[in-house]
């Protein structure tokens, strides 16, 4: 049917979404290759799934185009396009059953005998038993998996996944990523995730791209955006990192740079921004890179690593891992996270430290943008 | 037997007391229900046993009616006026199909596209109330009259030639033919058609419709066969209070129509009112209520309802 090398990509090419004055998504380019799982995140708001309802056809774009492989599909009204979705609230048929759920598809396509293809679906989705209740009948769970296997039996090109775990509990949460995983990997279909939740990204998504107030800020694979972000937005809504604001001694293959009278170390090639002697740079890193050691143990840390002094101000521990906020001149609330290997009984708050961590772990960003953006969001999402 | 009522030196009682509501307050619930009740017993059961016991006496104003168990009432009202009773059913099937038929794609615009005038659009639905029952009605022998701009131009479309065909008319009048009685229905039962269809689609959720097109539904399907099934309760009951009073309804027939188009509402009116018979009056109002009740069941029964709650 479709050209299963090059054929299936979604390009999206200059796409926007205005409402009267508001713009809800800026000129946006992006392609999201065949047999990807790709998400799209970003906080509410940020046009992640205008952008989702544009491929589907259920949103009309301002400008631009959208091609499912070589064919432009931005005029097709939804029911034309090769596209289905599975919607936050599911929105199953309250007066079907979720046999005739399934099928709806199917039948829409003037197939007749739907009874296996259905059946085998309902496998797939671990639902055999329940094909002839009503989705009022199921648990939230259940019904996520109904509103996949409804859209999956199509064999859409392209699937598009509009937070559909954001109605359920956490623990089931995990188990229905790990659930839409498999099914991506076993059909082998494009998957378009929109998501709030950056792990729930981070652990499905081969591809990310970071939306922020209708635009792209980053796009890449979870470990590339995480280790290497390029902007505060994307540095402090993936996880988090502490940012320390430094002006460039001198600039070379060996970033050196200060901030408050200490002197930092980072690869030139870790920098978002080409460092210019004498200006301003982010520095940041990533708490868990961090190291911590009683400040009387300064002289036991190797020589060419970062070091922070500093006093503990608040420890969380929360099992697997202590959590520090460290004042310090330099910065005031760093973030240590420490495993709990061997927990030192001297690193209580009010205790003098020194936080150290390899130069390599070290990013750069330019300093022209808001230290904080992105963070409020992860608060008000976790 | 509570708690505070034991000894203090009995053993710890097995079931905690407190929570056993007292009498006074587990009776509270029948104390509320006590004027409904009693307002159904004095309104509604009082006088259909009367109106039963008035239904099986004999005898004359004069004389004196005399309750005899003469059910033979029934059956000659039933045979005697069987024309009335299959003409109020006519009439009143036709304008509920009308009211259908105009109140559905309303209330759809209402619910689903009306916007910001939706508020306005159900004030207008319901503004016709705010007159008299009577007085709309007879405005309709105004806007029906002979020679009227109304009349003149159904009959330069031809209109007119096909209700006449169809028997509704006769000749280029529209005033005291069976079409202005249904008129005078429809237009006066329309809103009992729109109100409950708008409630129940105002409850669809507008995501099942882009559900239904992001499975391969064009518009036509996506109502066929998502709207138009959610929206069946609304159906069933704006049919209900639509048919109910229309088929018992004889304003309408008295002023829009003639004696060829008399309902059985008019044939009880006159009964009571003009003939004095208050037997066949009363037996007539129980075989009415026992005809609409018998096909209501059956009706919903069809529908279904119960599976789409």
């Amino acid at each position: 049917m479709t050209d299963k090398t090059a054929g299936g990509d979604v390009r999206l090419s200059g796409i926007s979404k205005h409402y009267g004055t508001f713009t809800a998504v800026h000129p946006l380019d992006l392609t999201i290759p065949q047999g990807s799982f790709f998400a799209l995140l970003g906080a509410s708001g940020c046009g992640k799934t205008t952008t989702l309802r544009m491929i589907a056809g259920l949103e009309e774009p301002s400008t631009g185009t959208v091609h499912l492989g070589d064919r432009e599909v931005t005029d097709l009204p939804p029911y034309k396009r090769p596209v289905n979705t599975v919607f936050q609230s599911y929105a199953l048929f309250p007066h079907l059953s979720i046999f005739e759920n399934i099928a709806f598809g199917l039948r829409r396509r003037g197939i007749k005998s739907v009874k296996k293809q259905v059946d085998d679906m309902l496998d797939l989705v671990q639902l055999g038993q329940f094909a002839q209740r009503k989705p009022h009948q199921l648990s939230g769970g259940q019904q996520q998996r109904v509103a996949v296997a409804r859209a999956l039996i199509n064999h859409p090109q392209v699937l598009l996944l509009d937070e559909p775990l954001g109605a359920l509990d956490l623990k089931l949460r995990r188990q229905m990523q790990l659930e839409l995983k498999r099914i991506q990997t076993e059909v082998g279909i494009t998957f378009v995730h929109v998501t709030h939740d950056q792990e729930e990204a981070m652990t499905m998504a081969d591809t990310v791209a970071v939306m922020n107030g209708g635009r792209v800020e980053q796009l890449g694979a979870p470990a590339e955006l995480y280790e290497n972000p390029r902007t505060t937005f994307v540095a402090n809504f993936l996880g988090t990192s502490n940012l320390i604001e430094a002006s460039v001694e001198s600039a070379g293959p060996d970033v050196v740079v200060s901030a408050s009278g200490t002197t930092l170390r980072l690869p030139a090639a870790r920098c978002s921004t080409t460092p210019r002697t004498g200006g301003k740079l982010l520095v940041g890193v990533r708490p868990e890179k961090v190291s911590l050691v009683p400040a009387a143990e300064e002289n036991a840390i190797a020589t060419g690593r970062n070091k922070i002094t500093g006093r503990i101000a608040a420890s969380s521990f929360i099992g697997v891992s202590t959590q520090f906020v460290i004042d310090s001149p330099v910065c005031p609330e760093l973030e240590v996270y420490v495993q709990n290997i061997e927990r030192d009984g001297r690193l209580v708050p009010g205790a003098e430290v020194v936080l150290h961590w390899n130069p390599e772990h070290t990013f750069g960003l330019d300093a022209d943008q808001d230290i904080d953006a992105g963070i409020e969001t992860v608060e008000e999402s976790a | 037997m509570t708690a505070t009522a034991a000894p203090p030196q009995a053993p710890a009682p097995t079931e905690p007391p407190v929570h056993k509501p007292s009498v006074r307050k587990r009776l509270v619930p029948y104390w509320l229900l006590l004027p409904g009740i009693l307002w159904l017993l004095v309104f509604f059961v009082l006088p259909m046993v009367y109106q039963a016991s008035t239904s099986v006496q004999t005898g004359s104003l004069e004389e004196g009616f005399e309750v005899t168990w003469h059910f033979q009432t029934y059956w000659d009202a039933f045979t005697e006026y069987l024309p009335q009773f299959l003409r109020s059913l006519l009439y009143a099937g036709t304008a509920t199909a009308l009211c259908l038929l105009l109140g559905y794609p309303l209330a759809y615009l209402i619910a689903f596209k009306a916007g910001r005038w939706r508020n306005l659009l159900l004030v207008l639905v319901i503004a016709p109330f705010f007159t008299s029952f009577l007085i709309r009605t007879l405005a309709w022998k105004t806007i029906l009259a002979d020679g009227g701009p109304v009349v003149a131009g159904l009959n330069a479309i031809g209109f007119l030639d096909v209700t006449s065909w169809l028997g509704m008319t006769e000749g280029d009048r529209v005033l005291a033919t069976p079409l202005a009685v249904v008129c005078g229905l429809t237009y006066n039962f329309l809103p009992f058609m729109i109100l409950p269809l708008y409630s129940s689609l105002e409850r669809i959720d507008t995501r099942l419709h882009e559900a239904a097109g992001d499975l391969y539904a064009r518009p036509a399907t996506v109502f066929r066969k998502v709207t138009f099934p959610l929206s069946m309760p609304g159906v069933v009951s704006g049919t209900l209070l639509t048919f109910i009073p229309a088929s018992g309804d004889y304003v309408n027939a008295e002023l829009l129509g003639s004696t060829d188009t008399r309902m059985i509402g008019n044939v009880i009116q006159s009964q009571y009112l003009r003939i004095l018979d208050y037997p066949t009056a009363a037996a007539l109002s129980f075989i009415l209520m026992a005809i609409v009740l018998i096909m209501v069941t059956i009706y919903i029964r069809r529908a279904g309802t119960e599976d789409l709650v």
